[in-house]
């Protein structure tokens, strides 16, 4: 029996930040002060923070330490476990108050937030079943496979409005309901674990630290739609849940969870993995199937759809990893209680990893209909170094930005794509003033440019021509004219291209011409960067008045760009300077600007 | 897995353990001396009976921690008990087998073991 837990989280955030090194000194510390026998050490998936990892956890206390070093550890063990005596310096100083220490769920990074899919990550440790089992795990398997017929439980799924959470938003019901209908000697239930926008992560967190979840809610599927085998295709840039997973299925088969006749129905089900090799368009539902199949991961036309004609030919259900973890809550806990949550047409939550120019650097679970506003300041902490909101940009190379003008938007499926932006699979990137709109268009563009499987014309030479006339407005030979033919080719690669790929790939210039057109105009008309990103159209003055002619810039420019005696005013040559801002930093009298 | 009892076994079992982290509700608080002084005069095996027990009997409500020193170190080990909305009781000169006379008269049947307190025994 022990009498402390200690909690060390295992997301590749914090194993990055250098989680083993610290597990390895917590046990040998642990083991030097003879608390072996008292203190359990366990490590779990992601409490979303990632900004503040390793992050430690240590109960019955519930001390939240942040930024965790190896170093600290001997000092944890001997004050904290042995003598009972908290680490101040290390504690979250959100939880820090006058009378003591708050829990975490009362910070402003937690307290509106509403953990559903992520409700065990971070608290339960994902290697071990039991624990699983001990937060009610498989009691919804259990009662669906006793007391439900596959049509109560599609009916369930249905009633709860419950929605894709991987980009498109479909009804899940509905697509259960659908491939329940097609008769076939075999069907399948695949899982979307290839989490390929930059910048979104809560896939992997959930299989991380909690992967049972998804294992419980494809059986679950399984049996509503009457398919005895499962498929989780994952990215194998996710090590840890890969493992997890691994674990998890041997832990599940060994406890006749997986496997033949399941809490002794005639129900049999069972899972694998299949690894992907990283290609974004592998999300895809039918360049995900392809791949599965064992072919190169293209897209096919549909219909027929996934669930008439899907893996090997047969009727197949796809969805995300965040849609599946849902599926247990809303059985165990009922329709009516989903439904409380979220929207008139969104139930429930949505994960959001919030990245870019933010405080908070981590992953939120918020209701529907949460406003943007909420996200950024209150939750992710504000933008760093007091700088002005700008834009988010949300799911990924896939959706477009929010101005500020939407700032007060409620984060829903409809509303993001009502102004040009989607929900996609929840990354929720902040920009400031400091980041051009041109250049995060081309960003995203290269992505897709590289991403693109090339078998069809408007999405593969498309992107590639949208790419090359962006290049031609930030390095500053772009005309007006570009501007307009930008406009026009991004609308026909939308109508044209096969697969969800093509069609959004160009929703990142859309949406910026949309709101940030002043931006593109000043680019090609003004010859100017407005936010002095673009390198081409930046050139480096030196003012004279300000200049005293030390030559400490014309000894460290790398192209010999500065001409000037001493103590005689400097000058710059533009055709021979190469942008590397060096001049600027090294000048001690700042007189040197970008303009 | 055959039934759902079996499931219900299981996950009893586990979670007699895992109520260590939960945060909900008032707990009543053990709080057992562990500064230097405590360790010295034995508070280490005192904690180790209480937290047994304190799982063994599936106390859920009941929390056991640690404070450094609060000064009165010629009686340690000390034990307080805090129990949400009543005054704090301080045990004084604790043992194992002390300790676990606490826990039954006491945390269990409610009756404060005056024997042991700071209040009875130092006046």
């Amino acid at each position: 029996m022990y009498r402390s837990h200690v909690l060390v989280c295992g997301g590749t955030g914090c194993t990055s930040s250098g989680t083993p090194k610290i597990l390895e000194c917590l046990n040998e510390e642990i083991g030097k002060a003879g608390l072996t026998d008292e203190v359990a050490v366990v490590q779990t998936g992601c409490h979303g923070l990632c900004a503040l990892g390793p992050i430690i956890i240590i109960y019955p206390e519930a001390t939240f330490y942040s930024l965790v070093k190896p170093e600290d550890i001997p000092e944890i063990v001997n004050e904290h476990l042995l003598k009972g005596r908290v680490v101040s310096r290390l504690v979250y100083e959100e939880t820090v108050s006058e009378d003591g220490f708050t829990s975490i769920n009362d910070t402003d990074f937690y307290k509106k937030q509403h953990r559903i899919a992520l409700r065990n990550c971070g608290i339960i440790n994902p290697e071990n079943i039991d624990e699983y089992i001990a937060t009610n795990g498989y009691e919804a398997l259990g009662r669906v496979l006793t007391e439900y017929t596959p049509d109560q439980v599609i009916q369930t799924v249905l009633d709860s409005e419950l929605r894709g959470r991987g980009g498109g938003g479909f009804p899940t019901g509905l697509k259960w309901k659908l491939a329940k209908a097609n008769d076939a000697d075999q069907k399948y239930v695949c899982c979307n674990a290839d989490e390929g926008d930059p910048g979104a992560f809560m896939d992997r967190s959930i299989l991380e630290g909690d992967p049972h979840v998804v294992l419980e809610a494809m059986a679950i599927a399984g049996y509503a739609i009457g398919a005895s085998m499962g498929y989780i295709y994952i990215r194998a840039e996710y090590p840890i849940a890969v493992d997890r997973l691994n674990m998890a299925i041997s832990q599940a088969r060994e406890y006749g969870l997986l496997g033949k006749n399941i809490f002794g129905t005639d129900f049999s089900f069972d899972i694998e993995l299949r690894l992907g090799a990283g290609a974004f368009v592998c999300g895809e539902e039918t360049a995900l199937i392809t791949s599965i199949e064992g072919n190169r991961g293209e897209p096919r036309p549909r219909p027929p759809f996934p669930a008439q004609k899907g893996l090997f030919q047969k009727p197949t259900i796809l969805n995300n990893v965040e849609t599946y973890a849902n599926i247990p809550p809303i059985i165990l806990n009922g329709v009516d209680w989903f439904k409380s949550i979220g929207t008139e047409k969104a139930k429930g939550t949505k994960v959001f990893a919030l990245g870019g120019n933010i405080n908070n650097t981590g992953l939120v679970e918020i209701p529907m209909g949460t406003t943007l506003r909420e996200v950024v300041d209150e939750i992710g902490g504000g933008i760093p170094g007091g700088k002005k909101f700008k834009a988010a940009q949300t799911g990924g190379p896939s959706g477009g930005c929010i101005s500020t003008d939407y700032y007060d938007i409620p984060l829903d499926y409809d509303n993001l794509i009502s102004i040009g932006s989607m929900m996609g699979s929840g990354g929720l990137i902040v920009m400031d003033e400091d980041n051009c709109m041109v250049d995060i268009a081309k960003f995203f563009l290269e992505f897709t440019v590289d991403e693109s499987c090339g078998k069809c014309t408007p999405c593969r030479i498309g992107t590639k021509r949208l790419y090359e006339m962006l290049e031609k407005i930030t390095s500053g030979n772009g005309t007006l004219e570009d501007v307009e033919k930008l406009e026009d080719l991004c609308l026909y690669i939308k109508e044209n291209s096969l697969c969800g790929l093509g069609q959004s790939a160009p929703n990142p210039v859309l949406s910026t011409l949309k709101f940030f057109k002043d931006e593109y105009i000043a680019h090609v008309v003004d010859k100017k960067c407005p936010a002095g990103v673009c390198k081409a159209l930046l050139s480096y003055v030196i003012e004279p008045d300000l200049c005293k002619g030390c030559t400490l810039c014309a000894r460290h420019c790398p192209s010999d760009a500065i001409t000037g005696k001493v103590k005689e005013i400097h000058v710059i040559d533009q055709s021979k300077c190469v942008k590397c801002g060096v001049c600027m930093e090294k000048c001690r009298f700042d007189a040197i600007f970008v303009r | 897995m055959k039934s759902l009892d079996e499931l219900k076994a299981i996950r009893e079992a586990m979670q007699a353990q895992m109520g260590l982290r939960n945060e909900e509700g008032d707990k009543t608080r053990l709080v057992v001396g562990m500064a230097t002084c405590g360790i010295a005069s034995g508070a280490r095996p005192v904690l180790k009976v209480l937290s047994d027990t304190v799982m063994e009997r599936e106390l859920t409500n009941v929390m056991v921690t640690q404070t450094g020193c609060i000064g009165l170190c010629q009686y340690e080990p000390i034990v307080e008990v805090v129990e949400p909305g009543k005054d704090k009781v301080t045990y004084i000169k604790m043992t194992p087998e002390k300790a676990l006379e606490v826990i039954d008269q006491h945390i269990i049947r409610g009756q404060i073991v005056s024997k042991y307190t700071i209040s009875e025994t130092i006046g």
